[in-house]
């Protein structure tokens, strides 16, 4: 039996506290036949990236609403990078502003959602990506 | 980019590479074949990890009491690894896996393996592939692994098979007494874990328990389970819980149970093969990969009897 399941750790880090975000953007992704692994609130990048390591999941999903996003995710971005760990999908969402959202995207974030993005964009978002990758790992074994 | 060959994995899985245990362990939960591999050059390292399993109905404590478990084996100098289970949705096939926001305290010990894992339509309390995932642990030369089951209610009782020691919780207040151990779930438990007794009502819950354990026949294997009264939050009586995991399992060494315990799980991994392996080699043999039966079943025309002896008698016809 082969069974494909997308794994996504969703994580809120330093002192941000609003969890109602990251709750509702949970159960749509597991709506959407995710298997969600949540570590709850005042993460650091190391627990983030060991985490992500030990669940071997395909996305981490940062949720920032404090505005401490610059300071903590190039860390998370950094931390991955120390630990050779390259085949994953890192998306933010939250109240990010433009060019915050610009600047985490050039250092290596796939996708920044912000207000007004629709519950089922993310989820979207990350099959495509999904789809993109397995096709790429399929060419890479034959 | 991390290595998908099994045999790599497993070498550096035995190395002590997390990433590459992760991975393994992620192969074999999605059914790879070539998973099995891995596994199986795993299996000789394996067979020197304790096994505790913790199950008990939702709303026990089950995480945090697990969480302050692993905090006072690593005192004691112990590598630990978590298997914390959750149910899958019956309905997305997506989960929630949520344990480890009360695992948070080992987040960043090195010392410390923490894999969630989805039920994936399993009943028993486990997921499919818990055993599988024990054994990559195992090998990666973890002393301790605690197998979180399920918030259970009856019947889920499948981590006996699977455990060394299996520690019952249950906790004051869950309305009708005993409601959440009563029957099977009584059966299992190699010590039984009043938690949060700093509630009113523990000493209760704990005389009950010990009354119900009387009225047992005497255990066979002369181990009587003790009852232990833990509060996680403050983590008070973890030392003692941890004592009853050492002194159950010298009990074990010492009667032979350890050894029929492998034997028997042995054959158990054993008769899911067989049987999995089986069943999928007769629908190969059918016409169609079997579609016409299934069709046949599905529109009500035969009943799953007498799909299964089509099956069986192509299957028959095929070779002679």
């Amino acid at each position: 039996m082969h069974e494909r399941k997308i794994r996504v750790l969703l994580a809120k880090l330093g002192l941000d506290s609003h969890t109602v975000g990251v709750t509702v953007i949970a159960q749509s992704l597991r709506d959407a036949g995710m298997e969600v692994i949540y570590t709850g609130l005042r993460q650091t990048p190391e627990m983030v990236v060991q985490a992500a390591i030990q669940e071997d999941v395909d996305v981490i999903g940062i949720s920032s609403l404090s505005g401490a996003q610059m300071q903590h995710i190039p860390k998370v971005l950094t931390r991955l990078r120390e630990e050779g760990v390259d085949d994953k999908l890192v998306v933010v969402g939250g109240v990010i502003p433009d060019e915050d959202a610009e600047s985490l995207k050039a250092a290596g974030v796939g996708a920044v959602f912000t207000m007004g993005a629709r519950t089922g964009d993310i989820a979207e978002f990350i099959h495509s990506w999904w789809d993109a990758q397995r096709g790429a790992s399929d060419a890479q074994d034959r | 980019m991390q290595s998908r060959d099994p045999l790599v994995l497993a070498e550096q899985a035995r190395e002590g590479q997390q990433a590459a245990g992760a991975r393994l362990i992620r192969m074999l939960e999605e059914g790879d074949e070539g998973a099995l591999a891995g596994l199986r050059a795993l299996l000789p390292h394996a067979g020197q990890a304790q096994l505790l399993g913790v199950t008990g109905p939702p709303g026990a404590g089950k995480s945090t009491l697990v969480d302050r478990i692993v905090g006072e084996l690593r005192r004691r100098g112990r590598r630990v690894g978590v298997i914390a289970i959750d149910p899958s949705s019956p309905f997305s096939g997506g989960a929630i896996l949520g344990d480890r926001v009360r695992m948070q305290t080992h987040a960043t010990d090195p010392n410390v393996f923490i894999r969630s894992m989805a039920t994936r339509g399993q009943l028993g309390g486990l997921a499919r592939t818990t055993f599988e995932a024990t054994t990559v642990l195992d090998a990666m030369g973890y002393d301790v692994i605690l197998i979180e089951t399920v918030g259970v209610g009856q019947d889920e009782v499948d981590v006996v098979e699977l455990a060394h020691t299996t520690a019952v919780v249950s906790i004051p207040g869950m309305g009708d007494d005993i409601q959440a151990i009563k029957a099977g779930i009584l059966e299992i438990g190699d010590v039984f874990v009043v938690n949060k007794a700093d509630l009113p009502g523990a000493d209760r819950v704990a005389k009950q328990l010990a009354a119900m354990l009387h009225l047992r026949e005497p255990p066979e294997d002369g181990w009587d389970p003790p009852i232990v009264k833990t509060e996680s939050e403050r983590a008070r009586g973890v030392d003692g819980l941890v004592d009853v995991f050492e002194a159950h399992r010298a009990h074990l060494e010492a009667s032979g149970g350890l050894a029929r315990k492998v034997v028997h799980r042995r054959e158990r991994v054993f008769q899911d093969l067989l049987r999995e392996r089986a069943a999928a080699q007769v629908l190969a043999a059918a016409p169609e990969g079997g579609a016409p039966v299934l069709d046949a079943l599905k529109s009500g025309e035969i009943d799953p009897y007498e799909a299964v002896d089509r099956l069986f008698e192509r299957e028959t016809l095929a070779k002679h």
